[in-house]
């Protein structure tokens, strides 16, 4: 076996205690393709952040060709030799194909950049990756995804690695820019680049990697050759045996009335025909990876999306609400948690009584002026009814932990009595206590006739909470799982969109 | 074939385009309904008139690009002219120093806002509040009335044609190489001169490269290991330079200085406007000076009218924010294609 190009000794990272890597010893060799494979949170992104100068390790060291090295920006890695492609495109919308191509280390003529000689260069790589029908001039803001995305390949390309980072770079790929990505990475693996490959398909990894590394909470589990172990053996090294949090007991199934029928539904590229229906007093998980177009479907049904198309029935009306506004005061309300409380949930130098309020501002006034004492009994209740733990009222809502912060959003959303309540990740990033508060409450409401849809990333807890979970990926319901079908594996699996009968 | 470049560059500049045509467009008409119109006295007088303004648009363009604003460049517009209502007479050789000092003067002080903005990690447009009141202070310390000293040849010769300015120092003024630009107006070519030779290698260097970077995606140019400090510095130093430029051009056009607080404000909200008319993207990221400069040349075109046309120059302001909402209004319909809703706010 060849001496490793990129090794990590004992490499921890932390956000705010919470470990995202502990103790991670890794190795990647020259001339492989490597795989690195786990769930959502596993610490893959942490990995490659580590490696590529975006984050530094808390404790640990790596090893690039036998030297310790470590990185203080994406610059300096990049010079070593290591180039990453991230999830989130690294280029610049507003400038051209030719100047994002060099951006890092441009042509240049009596010490100005050379646009000529720019343009040649960008040719030449674009015609590296087949992609000769892109014009180096045009803005990248004008193109499309699936192209954007090779522009990134061919920028990455330009800067040539010694080890490449594909995170989730096929993502928007069509099938024949994924046969030229392939055919690539075999050729650089000819030349002894390390690829390091970060794919949630796994057809994908089958097909391309010669090594896999599954990670499990922040920990290095197993690196093994292809062929090594089963599908179903690694979804299991995959999920691991966690302990589980507590979930309230769930109610005999029972048939329901539908208030809310979604068919079809389409937006952009990112939902390709969604059909969903939820019953009164029924709690829907919607699973999958990452970006499978789980949070647009939230925004969709809570009209911040132009240009959705696709039929939506809300307890027997036809039609998408067209705004926040419209959804939070039509016959049949709808309230959304969002993803990020710190922005879209939450006006966080704001008192905690006005952000309580602030859906349901119309409750609790008298024609245009807001009455006080309608106003103040509002707020208690609402606070006494989630516990909220908070000095008083008139705090900023920014003094609170993240549980209690969390819980204000949700109080928040139950001021305007909501039929229909939509959560998108509702308990990332808060303990477990307040983990448990709020299953419980989401199951109070079901009992109360309320419906909620709600995604979440992690397994355990859809299961434990839903009554009903769909699957999403790539923008489509891949699978409707309900009883006893309702296990990690067959989430994982189907998440995966691949079959795992045999677990 | 030799349509397809010009289409795209068409797609991609469509604000400077329009702003383009509209000052040719409102220009003709302008010199059309002059009774002496398309001669040079007008085009000196107009041009004139302009230099300063588009001095301090371009000035505020690489800030803007950036994605911030910079609310000193009237102050340091102001502080420049006082410094070279001082310092811009005597001998020839003093006469020298005293621009390259001004320049230079602006050009630092331009450096400390960057300094202030990247270091003093505060938002460019507080930082460049509270610099734009020292400047103005400091203009006011250097000449609490107005008036001061500029040579007099300097301000024939720069302030007129090219013929005054060759028979100001002795060239053969008549000579038949110089007949064909003999009738240009000076301050516009000095204008054009300074952005031929300092924006656009600017542009073409990977610091002016970084500034569009970090305007259009600061993350990404992160990612893409861009110096971003060091083009949040350049930025606001070149601003510096061209509010520099703009003020020592007001001390020779007027042959004075004046510490004039209503002027520096008014010079900044100009600049605002003639970098929005000229196609920058106030997000950042887009557009360019020599937009800016247009879009300077639009506003004052639109002040010329109200002479030729005796319109109670009371209602100047109004048509002029008329005309200036109307423009920018063309320039917001693109996010009624935002597809997500949330994007509007981000």
């Amino acid at each position: 076996m060849t001496e490793p190009i990129v090794e990590y000794r004992g490499i921890s990272k932390y956000f705010a205690g919470i470990r995202a890597l502990e103790k991670v010893d890794f190795a990647c060799r020259p001339g492989t393709i490597h795989a690195i494979l786990g769930e959502n949170g596993a610490g893959k992104s942490t990995l490659i952040k580590i490696m590529a100068g975006v984050l530094v390790p808390d404790a640990g060291e790596m090893l690039l060709e036998g030297r310790t090295v470590s990185f203080a920006s994406p610059d300096e890695a990049t010079r070593n030799g290591i180039v990453c492609m991230f999830q989130e495109l690294s280029l610049v919308p507003d400038l051209t194909v030719a100047d994002n191509i060099c951006i890092s280390d441009p042509p240049r003529r009596f010490g100005l950049i050379d646009r000529r000689a720019q343009v040649r260069r960008a040719e030449a790589l674009l015609a590296r990756v087949r992609c000769e029908d892109i014009d180096p001039h045009a803005l990248v803001r004008e193109l499309p995804l699936s192209r954007r995305q090779m522009v990134e390949i061919a920028k990455a390309l330009g800067r040539d690695p010694k080890v490449l980072i594909l995170d989730e770079a096929t993502s928007a790929l069509t099938s024949r820019d994924v046969q030229t990505v392939y055919d690539l990475l075999a050729d650089l693996k000819g030349r002894g680049v390390s690829s390091l490959f970060i794919s949630h398909r796994m057809h994908e990894v089958e097909a391309l990697c010669d090594t896999l590394s599954v990670f499990r909470n922040g920990q290095h589990i197993e690196t093994f050759a292809k062929g090594a172990h089963s599908d179903t053996e690694i979804v299991r090294l995959m999920i691991g045996r966690d302990v589980e949090a507590q979930f309230p007991p769930k109610p005999q199934p029972k048939a329901l009335d539908p208030i809310l029928t979604v068919k079809g539904l389409r937006w952009e590229n990112r939902l390709n025909g969604v059909d969903v229906s939820i019953g009164r007093g029924e709690i829907v998980g919607l699973g999958g990876l990452d970006g499978q177009g789980q949070k647009e479907l939230l925004l969709a049904l809570f009209g911040v999306l132009r240009g959705v198309s696709g039929s939506v029935e809300v307890a027997g009306k036809r039609g998408i609400p067209s705004s926040p506004y419209a959804a939070k005061s039509g016959s049949t309300r709808i309230a959304l948690v969002p993803e990020d409380r710190k922005t879209e949930g939450l006006m966080l130098g704001m008192p905690i009584a006005d952000n309580l309020l602030a859906a349901a501002f119309d409750r609790v006034s008298r024609g245009p002026v807001i009455d006080s004492g309608l106003a103040s009994r509002a707020v208690a209740e609402a606070l006494a009814k989630l516990q909220v733990r908070i000095g008083a009222p008139t705090d900023a809502v920014m003094t609170l932990s993240g549980g209690n912060q969390q819980k204000v959003v949700i109080a928040k959303w139950l001021m305007v009595d909501p039929d229909i309540i939509l959560l998108n990740d509702p308990t990332r990033g808060i303990d477990v206590g307040t983990k448990q508060e709020i299953y419980r409450l989401m199951r109070s409401l079901a009992d109360d006739g309320k419906a909620i849809l709600f995604y979440s990333s992690d397994y355990a807890e859809l299961i434990g909470c839903s009554d009903r979970v769909y699957v999403l990926y790539d923008g489509r319901v891949v699978s409707e799982l309900e009883g006893d079908a309702m296990t990690e594996e067959g989430i994982v699996a189907a998440s995966l969109n691949i079959d795992v009968e045999a677990a | 074939m030799t349509l397809a470049p010009l289409a795209r560059w068409l797609r991609q500049n469509r604000g400077f385009a329009g702003a383009l045509l509209l000052f040719a467009a409102i220009y003709l008409v302008y010199n059309l309904m002059h009774p002496r119109g398309f001669s040079a006295a007008v085009f000196v007088q107009n041009s004139n008139e302009a230099v300063a303004l588009a001095f301090v648009a371009m000035a505020q363009t690489v800030p803007v690009l950036l994605g911030g604003l910079d609310l000193s460049v009237g102050a340091v517009m102001t502080l420049t002219n006082c410094i070279a209502s001082e310092l811009v007479s005597g001998s020839p050789a003093q006469i020298l120093f005293g621009m390259v000092a001004t320049l230079l003067a602006g050009t630092a002080f331009g450096l400390m806002n960057g300094l202030v903005v990247v270091y003093g990690r505060i938002q460019p447009i507080i930082a460049t509040l509270a610099t734009g009141a020292i400047a103005m202070g400091l203009a006011l310390w250097i000449r609490p009335k107005p008036g001061g000293e500029v040579d007099g040849d300097l301000n024939w010769a720069l302030t007129n044609t090219i013929w005054d300015f060759a028979d100001t120092y002795g060239f053969d003024a008549d000579s038949p190489w110089l007949a064909p630009f003999a009738d240009l107006p000076v301050p516009i070519l000095i204008l054009l001169a300074i952005a031929v030779l300092v924006w656009v290698p600017f542009r073409r260097s990977v610091t002016g490269r970084t500034v569009y970077a970090v305007g259009s995606a600061e993350g990404a140019a992160y990612m893409s290991g861009l110096p971003i400090a060091r083009a949040k510095i350049a930025a606001f130093t070149l601003g510096g330079f061209f509010a520099a430029c703009g003020g020592l051009y007001l001390a020779i056009q007027t042959s004075s200085g004046n510490a004039d607080i209503q002027q520096a404000g008014a010079y900044t909200l100009n600049s605002i406007a003639a970098v929005v008319l000229g196609g920058t993207s106030l997000l950042g990221g887009a557009g360019g000076a020599i937009g800016s400069l247009v879009g300077a040349l639009i506003l004052r075109v639109i002040s010329f009218y109200f002479r030729i046309l005796s319109i109670d120059p009371l209602l100047q302001p109004l048509i002029e924010g008329l005309v200036l909402l109307v423009a920018v209004s063309f320039g917001a319909i693109r996010t009624l294609r935002v597809r997500n809703k949330l994007d509007l706010f981000r």
